[in-house]
């Protein structure tokens, strides 16, 4: 029951860029989950005072014991600086799970769209993986903003599928290299022209990436009950 | 269960005192939907009270926008854990909705709200009367930007914001208590911050 707290035990941390760390989590109970939800997670000082976030799954269904967590740093953040600063291999958190409609199943196929600002490729990380194990004739694309290509979360597992799996392409955006293009229209109808018509269309990032990546899908004639945003925040 | 080496950063008494358990303050205004921004021509909105499939009564923008018109001040509390105080709505009470509609009472005590993007919420109708919910149309004294739910949204702001429907283009009276697009996904039926009411079972 997503309704249900449980212990979880850190057993590995990760750098995955600069900012973004990976937590691997073994659950107290197993999980059943969709590529594309989100636990909550919530911490407690010794005087009772509690902080509770939401952060997607990045690992695939596949295993619903051992999940992976990807937890961007801000700055004065109260849980993401707790989970970059304090939190060790060994530590107990409380969480529960699964929640949310932001999900994709084998069921629904393709071709898949997924559009991602920043850390908002967590999710879609976990589309992907279950997609290459589960239906990896199904057609993807990613299309990837991110400020600079050290901070491509997943990069080198990205770039692996991107020329491994045939029904699979990778578009990187990297607004902030010398060469750097933002996600516009032109780039939207690039990766169409790639992907052919979408099914589904899952995108995610922060509010205003969220916001303005899905006005220009349905700009770009993709029905908007075809789309489905998650959205972290600012 | 007590977080190894969590402190924490509180807020003041004042504001601890007003957020609900989980939540945390932001001066921002977050947005939650599933999926693009609607589009929505003011020329061609309509607003329908129905009961079932039965149409009771309905408005164009202009008959809408024409009707008596309410405000609210307060604080409004988001399933995904954030606060915010002091937001300022204005727009159509239920109860003067139901009034401009001819109808002395809800011919029902439950409701779905629908949004135009196909999206559904349930609210007990008592918790709409009596002052206690209106279709908002207005916020900070503006017209309601189409992300935050404009041109009208319902709100119900003692509830989690997720009961305020966006975009909104009714009201259904239904003879049960039947859940919207969150409740069948595991959110709670009725959805009260202060008792944290996130989750079908909490
Ligand atoms: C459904 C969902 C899934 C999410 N999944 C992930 C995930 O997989 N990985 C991840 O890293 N985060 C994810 N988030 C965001 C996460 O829940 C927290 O909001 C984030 O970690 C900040 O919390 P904090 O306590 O560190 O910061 P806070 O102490 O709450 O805020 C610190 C400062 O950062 C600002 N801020 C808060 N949130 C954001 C934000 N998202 N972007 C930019 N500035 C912000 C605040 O205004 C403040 O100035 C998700 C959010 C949602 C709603």
């Amino acid at each position: 029951m997503a309704n249900v707290w449980q212990e979880a035990t850190i057993v590995g941390i990760a750098p995955e860029t600069p900012r973004v760390k990976r937590f691997r989590l073994a659950l107290g109970r197993p999980m059943p989950f969709r590529a594309g939800q989100h636990v909550d997670v919530r911490l407690t000082a010794p005087d009772g005072y509690r902080a509770q976030r939401s952060y997607s799954i990045a690992s695939p269904p596949a295993d619903p014991t051992t999940i992976d967590l990807m937890i961007e740093r801000l700055d004065d953040g109260e849980v993401s600086g707790f989970f970059d600063a304090v939190a060790q291999v060994g530590d107990a958190i409380e969480l529960r799970g699964p929640i949310g409609a932001f999900a994709w199943e084998p069921a629904m196929g393709g071709p898949l769209l997924l559009v991602a600002g920043g850390s908002g490729v967590v999710p879609l990380l976990s589309m992907l993986r279950h997609r290459a194990g589960a239906t990896p004739d199904v057609p993807a694309l990613l299309l990837y903003s991110a400020r600079t290509a050290a901070d491509v979360v997943a990069r080198d597992e990205l770039l692996a599928r991107a020329a491994a799996e045939p029904a699979f392409s990778l578009d990187l955006v990297l607004t902030r290299e010398p060469s750097g293009r933002r996600l516009d229209a032109a780039r939207i109808a690039e990766a169409l022209a790639r992907l052919g018509d979408p099914a589904h269309a899952f995108v995610c990032g922060s509010n205003r990436f969220a916001g303005a990546a899905a006005d220009l899908l349905v700009d770009a004639g993709i029905p908007a009950a075809r789309i489905r945003t998650e959205r972290f925040g600012e | 269960m007590v977080t190894r080496g969590f402190t924490g950063r509180r807020p003041d008494k004042p504001v601890a005192e007003r957020l609900p358990p989980g939540q945390y303050l932001t001066d921002d205004f977050p947005v939650l939907q599933l999926g693009p921004t609607p589009r929505i021509d003011l020329a061609r909105w309509r607003f329908v009270l129905r009961e079932g499939a039965k149409p009771l009564k309905s408005w164009s923008w202009q008959e809408f926008d024409a009707l008596p018109r309410t405000r609210w001040t307060g604080d409004i509390h988001c399933v995904t854990k954030w606060s915010k105080f002091d937001t300022a709505w204005e727009g159509v009470s239920v109860d003067d909705l139901l009034a401009a509609a001819g109808l002395e009472a809800a011919p029902t005590a439950y409701l779905l709200a629908e949004g135009f993007d196909d999206y559904t919420t349930n609210v007990p109708v008592a918790d709409l009367t009596g002052g206690r919910g209106m279709v908002a149309t207005r916020y900070a004294g503006e017209t309601i930007p189409p992300d935050h739910g404009g041109p009208a949204r319902l709100l119900v702001p003692h509830l989690y914001f997720w009961k305020s429907a966006k975009w909104v283009k009714g009201l259904r009276f239904t003879a049960k208590d039947e859940a919207g697009f969150w409740e069948l996904r595991g959110y709670h039926m009725y959805g009260d911050p202060w008792r944290e009411q996130r989750f079908s079972d909490d």
